[in-house]
């Protein structure tokens, strides 16, 4: 029987993998992908698991769908880099039971270091791509994933953007359908890779892309709505919604679902059709160049941007059509909300110490606290990517040392989730090649920026089931380095001395802080190991309080200042009592009143507010 | 497409625009609608400015309103409404929340709240200002300010009738239903229809 849900199409994919028979499915969380885990680790029939790595979480599936089941792997595009080795080779070997890995791309940036457009890792494996642009289709395509993947014997790659993960449309949900775990039968001219079997294997690729490109062509997936004939629109993805919106019932598509191998024939048909073809793509002009090795003209990024969301009011800019009619404010009665650390952040006193000394260079990494770099911190030089903070800190600090007069030490950090992500091989690095970086381990107990989910350090599996929990302290110094300190980041002296005494080291060491994330769960372990969490709040003693505005450096947003008064004060509704601002005061204008008046904690944002 | 309506509300980061776009659209699927809405997360979430868009009606493509798109505005904060204003059709409606949230830049003095925003408001687009946190305070609970603009909206677009709301609200909120009930009516009571 089937439902209607209203569903984003993350939650369609789940959907449609437990649907699909999907038996074990495996992530390392990232925006925009982040909830597909999440959801399918709500069905029954599907055994689901973080993964320290997008790797990892790749490997894992792969190694489940070689013993039979139908399996899953998702992440977020730039995890897919991390991925990329075994995506290469599985490539060769293909499948017993179905491969699917999910890729979330996210044209716009909104929450991501880069822009790259994964359609490009579909002909680099030379694997089948499917690309949904709506909540029903994510939910009806992962079942045509499995199919394929298992009729051509090849892991398929199923390309969502983060439009298409994060909107909500209505889906027709149905039954599952079990799919036997096929039997495993040793064979290793599949399975081994020695370049005596992969030689073939190679040659068997290029034959499955033969069989996959009949396949694109007769797919009811690459569709032709023929209307006029005067334009024509070649779109895959959410992109295909946005050109219905502009270029209207008017125009003919060539609506593209299947887009690795792209359906030769069915473009010919098509370009043949119309007089003029726009090719409407997000990101890179993959389906126009395509289109002009066939041999026909086309508009593409001639008119489209080459970056950013194809959302109907750039495509009509690029048109030529203008804006529709609409409404300007005043800029200046508009002020940024910039993101920033959150009342309590563990990473606040942290970077406040770390921003007041000279001759650091800080190398970061990909969190909540890269936002270090901003203003009153300004306390990151750079970042790149998952786990970089550790190696390239150790690369930069081995070239500062080879230039006369350089006195300046690189200090690396990286946050708990992103350690065991990438980091660990990264201090590996440090601790054999005798570094004399200070590597610095946020510790927040939890992954905080894609919105809380367990790692290898919280004790927790995703479904919140106790596990085994990392010794983080072991672990550093099992990788050799033998100066290891653990503070308390809301200490500021205690992370003031943790630095000096890094810093006076020539050999590598390591500071791990540790406090929660203040947005976090917190579990009965937190509660009992932190006493101090939610103790009280801190509050300004108005007559003490100078206007000196020192507290406000420390860029906590429950500090509010009073320009007509010249004094600061803390808004209950957002102070945990971390302290930080306390400890900076200097005429002691600051005091924590402890439990009795404290609210409860996790008190909404809009709580601090008032009437206009 | 023509035929389709959009709702654009917008607001700060944790003021619970996702509750009241997550019922709005469950109540348009309910009327018989197809309805897509679109939001972003990430790392601009958190006491930043969100946004929520759904649009709806016989079949809906995009998911995303685009400039000049928005048959009404309904913003959780005074400011927000400015920001977003451009997302508004000329002929669009706004209803704002009385209601300021001072962002970075004001909390730590650099620049005071804009004022005047109000008034700009209402020489640009047919405005409505409705006191959501007052009534939901005086109703008991100031987080209800959410459902008193999800029932001025539900006027403003002429969507009464459409489908029983209290019984979308009390199948759908798990907490405080009489309350959010009461703010949801008090919400309708604040806007004429056109």
């Amino acid at each position: 029987m089937s439902v209607r849900k209203l569903l984003t199409g993350n939650e369609a994919v789940a959907q449609g993998a437990w649907e699909a028979g999907v038996r074990f499915a495996s992530a390392y969380p990232g925006t925009p992908s982040t909830e597909i885990l999440e959801t399918i680790a709500e069905y029954e029939g599907i055994v689901a698991e973080w993964a320290p790595n997008e790797k990892v979480a790749f490997e894992a599936a792969m190694g489940g769908a070689f013993a039979g089941a139908r399996t899953l792997a998702s992440m977020k595009h730039v995890g897919v880099n991390v991925a990329a080795d075994p995506l290469l080779t599985m490539a060769y070997m293909g499948v017993n039971g179905g491969f699917v890995l999910v890729t979330a791309d996210e044209p716009g940036q909104h929450s991501s270091q880069n822009e790259q457009d994964n359609r490009r890792y579909a002909a680099f494996a030379k694997v089948p791509m499917l690309e949904p642009s709506d909540s029903q289709e994510s939910k009806d395509m992962m079942r045509v994933a499995y199919e394929v993947s298992e009729a051509f014997d090849t892991p398929v790659l199923f390309r969502m953007t983060t439009r298409v993960c994060h909107s909500k449309g209505i889906v027709e949900c149905g039954e599952r359908t079990e799919v036997p775990v096929r039997t495993y039968v040793k064979d290793v001219r599949k399975y081994i890779t020695v370049p005596a079997f992969a030689q073939k294997m190679r040659v068997r690729v290029e034959e499955r892309m033969k069989r996959l490109a009949e396949y694109s062509d007769a797919s009811p997936l690459n569709a032709i709505e023929w209307n006029g004939r005067a334009v024509g629109v070649v779109a895959s993805g959410v992109c295909f919604r946005y050109a219905k919106e502009v270029f209207g019932d008017a125009a003919s598509y060539l609506k593209l679902g299947f887009t690795h191998p792209l359906p030769d024939a069915r473009l010919k048909e098509f370009c043949a059709g119309v007089e003029t073809v726009y090719v409407v793509e997000e990101n890179d002009p993959i389906i126009e160049e395509r289109i002009r090795i066939l041999g026909f003209a086309c508009r593409g990024k001639d008119l489209f941007p080459p970056y950013g969301e194809m959302t109907p009011d750039v495509l009509r800019k690029a048109l030529g059509r203008g804006e529709l009619p609409h409404l300007e404010a005043s800029p200046e009665r508009i002020v940024p909300r910039p993101p920033g650390l959150c009342a309590g952040c563990p990473h606040r006193g942290f970077f406040h110490e770390v921003g007041k000394r000279k001759n650091l260079v800080v190398a970061g990494d990909i969190g909540c606290y890269t936002l270090g770099f901003t203003e009153p911190y300004n306390a990151m030089d750079y970042n790149a990517c998952m786990g970089a903070s550790i190696s390239s800190g150790h690369g930069f600090q081995q070239v500062l040392d080879m230039v006369p007069g350089e006195k300046r030490r690189v200090l690396s950090v990286i946050g708990d989730s992103t350690f065991f992500h990438t980091g660990v091989n990264s201090l590996l690095d440090v601790a054999y090649n005798r570094s004399r970086t200070v590597s610095v381990i946020l510790d927040n107990r939890i992954t905080g920026m894609t919105g809380h989910q367990q790692n290898p350090g919280t004790g927790y599996t995703l479904q919140g089931k106790p596990t085994k929990e990392v010794d983080l302290v072991a672990l550093v110094r099992a990788c050799g380095i033998e100066h290891v300190v653990t503070i308390d980041p809301n200490d500021l002296t205690a992370v003031r001395n943790a630095l000096d005494w890094a810093l006076s080291l020539d050999e590598p060491s390591v500071i791990i802080t540790v406090w929660p994330c203040v947005l976090k769960k917190m579990t009965q372990a937190d509660l009992s190991r932190f006493p101090d969490l939610f103790s009280g709040k801190c509050r300004v003693i108005e007559e003490k309080c100078i206007g000196c505005r020192m507290c406000l450096r420390t860029g906590c947003p429950s500090l509010i200042y009073d320009a007509a008064k010249n004094k600061v004060w803390i808004d209950p509704a957002q102070c945990v009592g971390c302290t930080v601002c306390k400890q900076v005061c200097k005429p002691e204008a600051i005091v924590k009143d402890f439990k009795e008046t404290a609210a409860a904690p996790g008190a909404l944002a809009g709580a601090k507010g008032g009437k206009g | 497409m023509a035929g389709t309506s959009e709702i654009l509300l917008v607001g700060v980061g944790g003021q619970g625009t996702l509750l009241a776009s997550n019922l709005l659209t469950l109540a348009l699927m309910e009327a018989g609608y197809d309805v897509k809405m679109a939001e972003i997360h990430g790392m601009s979430q958190r006491g930043g400015s969100v946004s929520s868009q759904v649009r709806y009606g016989d079949r809906v493509e995009s998911p995303v309103i685009e400039l000049g798109g928005a048959d009404i505005l309904v913003s959780f904060e005074q400011m927000e409404a400015l920001r977003w204003l451009p997302y508004l059709k000329p002929t669009g409606r706004v209803v704002v929340n009385d209601y300021r949230i001072a962002p970075a830049p004001v909390l730590s003095g650099k620049v005071p709240y804009p004022d005047g925003i109000l008034d700009e408001l209402r020489g640009k687009a047919d405005t409505t200002v409705v006191d959501a946190a007052g009534i939901a305070k005086r109703l008991g609970n100031a987080r209800a300010m959410n459902l008193v603009l999800l029932g001025a909206l539900v006027k403003g677009m002429d969507l009464v009738s459409c489908v029983d709301w209290e019984r979308v609200i009390r199948e759908n909120v798990k907490r405080d239903v009489e309350l959010n009930l009461k703010a949801f009516r008090e919400g309708m009571a604040q806007v004429g229809t056109r």
